[in-house]
């Protein structure tokens, strides 16, 4: 059997709660720091009119590295059990197939509208 | 409480993969020393996850299958300050106030967990005056593009689209900031009272210096700011 580690210090394990999650200020105030580093940056992207696919790939970088930080950082993902970390994080992952789907559709559908009623 | 005896008799758990098997393939609880108020709310949060999830997708649909032009959003969100247009002003400060929010309710979490009543209740105040004005201005934004004729069935700029999925997203993440108010203020307020340190069970705790709750309201409260970190992306900057 593997240990895991210890992951609530002594305080937190005391009467009451044995579920705590206590870190760091620290560790909380680069998280914030970076976040708005994050935001800072993806506004420029907006800015700076940087167009293509500079302007997507951009966008979508800031994007997954704020939302990794919040749920990992501030919503203690990072610490808690595979078990809940799998139970949450991968059932979203099927809008993606939703989203692969919805992409033809829509590519059929602009279609068809401009078959039918003309091109612009 | 069986959560107590829980506590002393708490066997060690197997980690990585092979504890993630174990745990799913166990009696009673799946989720080990995960309380069931903090199970819930991550199940609440994943079935919003879906709700929002499907917004993007269908504004995502709206707006791929129009041959009409989109409007710009860089344009329509600028604001004239100072003689110039600066594009997108008023949702990067929105930005930057709900990071802040959540940056404050982080450190309320902290402090909770160090049984710091007043630092902890004053953390979740300042989360919840951020909060409010985030929604007063979605207030002002929505107000500014009505006046200027934006409806759900029609807009001055391009596709009509554009109203109904601006309103739905914006609408529906605006109700979840609000209803966070609410209950920051209403769990900040009992902090303060000092219900989570009294000797008995009470709602939201279980006493005797339990603050979990704070942990899972910033688990809310995170989820919203989540929820904007891809509004803002898709929405505001595509």
């Amino acid at each position: 059997m593997v240990q895991t580690p210890m992951r609530h210090p002594p305080q937190a394990r005391t009467a009451g709660h044995h579920e705590g999650q206590q870190h760091p200020i620290r560790l909380y105030l680069l998280v914030w720091g970076l976040l708005f580093v994050l935001s800072a940056a993806s506004y420029l992207v907006d800015y700076m009119q940087l167009e293509g696919g500079l302007r997507w790939s951009l966008i979508v970088i800031f994007m997954m590295l704020k939302a990794g930080l919040i749920v990992a950082v501030f919503m203690h993902m990072a610490w808690e059990r595979l078990a809940l970390g799998y139970a949450i994080l991968l059932p979203p992952l099927i809008i993606l197939i939703l989203v692969v789907i919805m992409v033809l559709e829509s590519d059929y559908t602009l279609l068809t509208r401009l078959t039918a009623f003309g091109a612009r | 409480m069986t959560d107590r005896t829980l506590n002393k008799t708490e066997p060690r758990y197997t980690a990585g993969l092979a504890g993630f098997v174990a745990d799913w393939s166990s009696d009673q609880r799946a989720f080990k020393n995960v309380s069931w108020g903090k199970a819930m709310m991550w199940i609440l949060l994943l079935s919003d996850t879906f709700i929002f999830g499907l917004f993007l997708v269908a504004y995502m649909v709206a707006r791929s299958s129009t041959p009409e032009t989109w409007p710009n959003a860089s344009e329509v969100f600028a604001l004239h300050i100072g003689g110039a247009d600066i594009p997108l002003i008023l949702i990067a400060i929105m930005t930057f106030v709900l990071i802040s929010s959540s940056g404050t309710m982080a450190m309320a979490v902290n402090s909770a967990y160090r049984r710091a009543r007043g630092p902890t209740a004053l953390l979740m105040l300042a989360t919840a005056l951020l909060g409010a004005g985030f929604v007063g201005m979605q207030a002002f934004e929505w107000s500014k593009l009505i006046a200027e004729g934006v409806r759900p069935w029609g807009n001055p700029w391009g596709a009509e689209q554009f109203g109904a999925s601006f309103f739905m997203i914006t609408g529906f993440h605006g109700t979840h900031v609000t209803i966070g108010v609410i209950f920051l203020l209403l769990v900040a307020h009992r902090v303060w009272r000092g219900d989570f340190d009294l000797d008995r069970r009470n709602w939201l705790s279980r006493g005797n210096g339990d603050y979990e709750s704070v942990e899972i309201m910033g688990l809310y409260w995170h989820f919203v700011d989540l929820v904007w970190v891809f509004i803002f992306a898709f929405f505001y900057l595509w």
